[in-house]
């Protein structure tokens, strides 16, 4: 009644999706450092995201963002025990090569990075390491998980404060999916063309009424009520970037974040965390941004 | 027909749900005490177990589920839950607790970070080959001598219990909830 090792293999589908499954219903926040990424342990994070700088100061500070340094992804998985995700730039599979030489256990190809290469995504099916990537729509979200994304994330408009674009982009994904689900077998051919989506994951869907892989939220969630709001759109998951870091009170507001998105159909639960949190990060009204970080990828 | 709860602050929940349903078992969300009063079993979903340890907490849940179990209520973890109900949890955190309701020693992501997450066929006592996926699993290092071994795993480095039970509580290392198969459910529920 013993298996052996040598019967054993890693980087499947299954296991690569696996952990997505492992950290639904819970909240996953941006840590610039190891202090950080003890607050976000201790108040119930189940992964953090280990970067240099949350998208509100890539957004303030400009130039080209970039993977972050070893050191600090090292450093951070030193302190915690839940997992580890760092950012790539689009396309650059480089970067990707050495977060999974880090061993870390997510690699976000993140919008929030200057973009490496303007026509290709990463080959994510070519690592053993899992990728979540964003989305605006269900095209771009097949087009993802047909290159090997095992979770995806709606893009929102990172460093904003601002739920406005999470919110638009996670209705699109769902009306998409219910046309589909509700669409003749002959209908399906022209509706991949429209999605320019693979027709195999256009099937899928249609027959499951859902994504092959989890559909998390990220992009401007900074305040329980976010959480509870695109939770309740549907998001099983969600990515808190600049909202808890910026916030006045980050360590309550990671604690209210949490439990948010674990009661988010209970009103009476947000209303208590929602209570006397201090001021939530300023942020952006979207239509004044001078780059929009959601239209990098496609 | 019992009712069997599944903790459902954090993890693959519908997992669960959906394997418990097509054995023909009546299913409940428990997120509160009252929803664990209703229930005459409970499942320990995957997650996060220091997340789920957490909401516990805040969800005060952690005393209910206690006396529960004193009580002698049916509880089956897998992966988290696993951590969750065993007596002893190396390389956790520092202020990490359980239950201790199971008597084993499992150390958390012993058999490595994501990378090392792997699948593998299982032999378990009384249902034959079962297909293993374990993920940032928790490896069970000590099992004391009144608890049944029901399937072992050599990664190399010596065999490790990978699915036990202590009279009315169960433990996996790995998710049977990911797969199609149900008999590790039924065993569970058999048994309630």
């Amino acid at each position: 009644m013993s298996s052996s090792a040598e019967s054993s293999f890693t980087g499947s589908p299954l296991v690569k999706r696996g952990l997505a499954d492992m950290l639904r219903g819970g909240v996953i926040m941006d840590v610039v450092n190891p202090e950080q990424a003890k607050i976000a342990e201790d108040a119930g994070a189940v992964a953090v995201m280990a970067l240099e700088r949350v998208p509100s100061d890539i957004r303030r500070d400009g130039g080209v963002a970039r993977m972050s340094d070893p050191q600090m992804i090292q450093e951070i998985q030193a302190t915690v025990t839940i997992p580890v995700m760092a950012k790539a730039r689009i396309g650059h599979f480089a970067e990707a090569q050495i977060l999974q030489a880090l061993n870390v256990d997510y690699i976000d190809e993140s919008e929030v990075l200057t973009p490496a290469d303007e026509e290709h995504h990463i080959d994510k099916w070519a690592f053993t390491v899992p990728f979540v990537c964003g989305a605006t729509n269900l095209g771009e979200a097949l087009r993802r998980i047909g290159e090997g994304a095992c979770m995806i994330r709606s893009k929102g408009e990172a460093g904003t404060g601002n739920v406005v674009e999470a919110v638009r982009h996670l209705r699109t994904i769902n009306a998409q999916m219910r046309r589909l689900r509700s669409a003749d077998e002959s209908e399906l051919y022209a509706l991949a063309k429209d999605l320019q989506a693979p027709l195999p994951l256009v099937r899928e869907v249609a027959a499951t009424g859902q994504l092959p892989v989890p559909l998390f939220c990220a992009g401007g969630i900074s305040t329980p009520a976010d959480a509870s709001l695109v939770l309740q759109l549907g998001a099983e998951a969600v990515f808190v970037g600049s909202g808890i870091f910026k916030s006045d009170d980050p360590v309550r507001m990671a604690h209210a974040i949490v439990e948010a998105t674990t009661h988010f159909e209970d009103a009476a639960v947000v209303a208590k965390v929602s209570t006397g949190l201090g001021d939530a990060m300023k942020g952006f009204e979207t239509a004044t941004l001078e780059t929009r970080l959601a239209e990098r990828g496609w | 027909m019992p009712r069997v709860g599944v903790l459902a602050l954090q993890g693959d929940v519908r997992e669960h749900e959906r394997a418990l349903h097509s054995l023909g078992v009546d299913v409940a969300r428990v997120r509160t005490p009252a929803q664990l009063d209703a229930v005459d079993a409970l499942v320990m979903p995957g997650g996060e177990s220091t997340a789920i340890a957490h909401l516990l907490v805040s969800a005060q849940l952690r005393p209910a589920i206690a006396a529960r179990l004193d009580e002698g209520m049916p509880v089956l973890g897998t992966c988290a839950g696993l951590i969750l109900v065993s007596r002893e949890v190396l390389d956790g955190r520092v202020d990490q607790w359980s239950f201790e309701a199971l008597d084993v020693s499992v150390r958390r992501n012993g058999y490595g970070r994501q990378l090392a997450s792997f699948e593998t066929t299982l032999r378990v006592r009384d249902v034959g080959n079962v297909h293993g996926v374990f993920i940032r699993a928790p490896k069970i290092e000590k099992v004391a001598d009144d608890v049944e071994v029901l399937a072992k795993h050599d990664h190399g480095d010596g065999e490790h219990a990978v699915l036990v039970r202590q009279g009315r509580v169960w433990g996996c290392a790995f998710h049977p909830e990911l797969t199609d198969d149900t008999r590790v459910h039924r065993l569970f529920v058999d048994a309630i």
